[in-house]
């Protein structure tokens, strides 16, 4: 018996439940001489903002225990270069090519989700609103449930593709924010995106970013993604694309049974840029061994 | 640029605290120019979790080397590798030195470990006069291998020279010509600032290779940036478009 890893989430069907997640494999040129991309369920491609943004100065990104912090800043070549240049690379791979928007107010998120839905190789579009790293937008959006309301009900209109908004673990109730999203429209969530952190030079008292403060991501942040994963699941009807830490198949795994349909792999892109390939192996021997024909049961499994 | 398993095959130690490694990989030996770079995964077990960058120092067959010095956990770790142990090893990444020239002399300029791709650079430099200038806290302190008659500036007494590397290049500029000679460069941002301006005051071309914290070394973090004149709207990465850039053309942080 040949387990069936397919998923379907958000009204996508995906070979695998495994993405790239947004931010750690660019425009899918450079990780696709490391990792056949058509035998993953998607990517996410890296956020655009309506205008190219140069991103933040450096410093911009430091290792911490079991993480590293980021602060990119959105660094991106805007949605026209994206369409023009970028699409047709990534058109040519057979899985879920999911574009992440990013922006400073509600209007440019309508017109990037608007103008994103006339493309057609763009099979989803997932929402940033809780990026850590930019001043004008972002997480101001993240941390504010009725702003995240918002901008899921402006950018629903804006568009009839399958809809994620991507949340910030950087709230207290993140089950409110899956909840918003539910109601006004959106068909999934992405839970986590970083949290915040930072880290200093104990001898010139300089913060290691530029920034000051960054995004912590990597196995660090795993626990946390687990928990807001589970506390979504287990109140918010909603697809949840579970992201945070994963470094194996494992981890993939783990986030499924707390409630995970699909899973997104982001810093250890960096490390192990096969990884997406290389955890599809394990899974298929996990479902075997634990004599599951579907992978997509061990979704939401939790015995609690 | 691949992924491959080099197998260590020598171990030296340059001074206390300086180790010249020896490894097997026919991929890596045979692809790699000078100023290009690898990405070490020095621990299997994700700690520490990012890989690190090293300049390949020098190239024999089928082996290449790297020389480092034992700053942290993951020099530690890389040091304590012992013969026919394998590590994993991403490269060989980024765009080196450009060799091509009408130039005669090369003029080496380094500030510590920033010598590491130097030993590569002299055999690929055959047919042009190599100078170089070390600079460093101690004699000790600054690697000589595989670099010929280096003159050293030090901060103490040990060196040929007392001073910064920059201080002994001002002081011998009047020996040599700018007009055919070109400036190869690797070191701190600081040493390299200083540079900058003295090739920019006596009219000399510069390559420098860049130092910066990076996490994937491929371009996909976008973590090392740098500013470049030549494009303002957007930056250059250090991994991707370097880690070699046109000194006079990069605006160091």
């Amino acid at each position: 018996m040949t387990p069936d890893l397919s998923v379907h989430i958000a009204g996508l069907k995906l070979r695998n439940p495994i993405l790239l997640a947004s931010g750690t494999v660019g425009y899918g040129f450079e990780i696709s001489e490391h990792v056949d991309l058509n035998k993953l369920g998607g990517v996410v491609a890296k956020s655009i903002s309506l205008k190219p943004r140069k991103g933040n100065p450096p410093p911009r990104v430091t290792e911490t225990p079991s993480g590293m912090i980021n602060a990119i800043g959105l660094a991106n070549v805007g949605v026209d270069e994206f369409v023009e240049k970028k699409i047709p690379f990534l058109k040519k791979f057979d899985c879920a090519l999911v574009a992440n928007i990013a922006a400073s107010t509600i209007e440019e998120y309508e017109e990037l989700a608007r103008t994103l839905d006339g493309v057609e190789e763009i099979d989803a579009i997932e929402v940033n609103v809780s990026c850590p790293n930019v001043k004008d937008g972002g997480l101001s959006f993240g941390n504010d449930a009725d702003a995240v309301g918002n901008v899921t009900r402006r950018t629903r209109k804006a568009t009839s593709k399958p809809l994620i908004v991507k949340l910030s673990p950087n709230v207290p109730n993140v089950a409110a924010f899956a909840k918003r999203v539910k109601d006004e429209g959106g068909d999934a969530v992405t839970a986590i995106n970083t949290l915040v952190g930072t880290a200093f030079n104990i001898h010139t008292s300089k913060p290691k970013i530029a920034n000051v403060v960054g995004g912590l991501s990597g196995p660090a942040i795993k626990p946390v993604a687990l928990a807001k994963v589970l506390e979504i699941s287990r109140s918010v009807d909603i697809p949840i694309f579970g992201v945070g830490g994963i470094m194996s198949w494992e981890d993939v795994a783990e986030f499924m049974i707390v409630g995970a349909s699909a899973v997104q792999i982001g810093t250890a892109n960096f490390v192990n840029p096969n990884i997406g390939e290389t955890a599809l192996e394990g899974l298929r021997d996990y479902c075997v061994n634990r004599g599951l024909e579907r992978l997509s049961d061990v979704t939401a499994s939790y015995k609690i | 640029m691949h992924i491959v398993n080099a197998r260590v095959v020598e171990t030296k130690a340059l001074s206390k605290n300086i180790l010249l490694k020896k490894f097997h990989s026919p991929e890596i030996a045979r692809n790699v120019a000078p100023g290009r770079f690898v990405n070490v995964k020095v621990s299997e077990f994700g700690d520490p979790l990012l890989r690190r960058p090293f300049s390949v120092c020098d190239a024999d067959g089928d082996e290449f080397y790297l020389m480092f010095d034992v700053t942290g956990k993951g020099t530690r770790i890389l040091a304590g590798k012992q013969n026919d142990e394998t590590i994993d090893v991403l490269g060989p990444l980024g765009n080196g030195f450009t060799l091509e020239g009408d130039y005669e002399t090369a003029l080496l300029v380094a500030g510590g470990l920033g010598a590491a791709p130097f030993p590569l650079l002299v055999k690929r430099l055959a047919g042009k006069r190599v100078l170089a200038f070390l600079g460093g806290r101690t004699r000790a302190a600054v690697p000589d291998y595989g670099i010929p008659n280096a003159v050293v500036a030090s901060e103490d007494d040990s060196g040929d020279f007392r001073g910064t590397v920059v201080d002994l290049l001002r002081e011998r500029a009047n020996e040599l010509d700018a007009s055919t000679t070109k400036i190869f460069a690797c070191g701190p941002n600081a040493m390299l600032k200083a540079l900058q301006t003295f090739c920019r005051d006596e009219g000399f071309a510069c390559e420098a290779s860049l130092e910066c914290a990076m996490a994937c070394g491929f371009g996909v973090c976008q973590g090392c940036p740098v500013e470049v004149k030549s494009t303002p709207d957007r930056y250059a990465l250090v991994c991707k478009d370097g880690p070699a850039f046109d000194l006079h053309d990069v605006t160091l942080p």
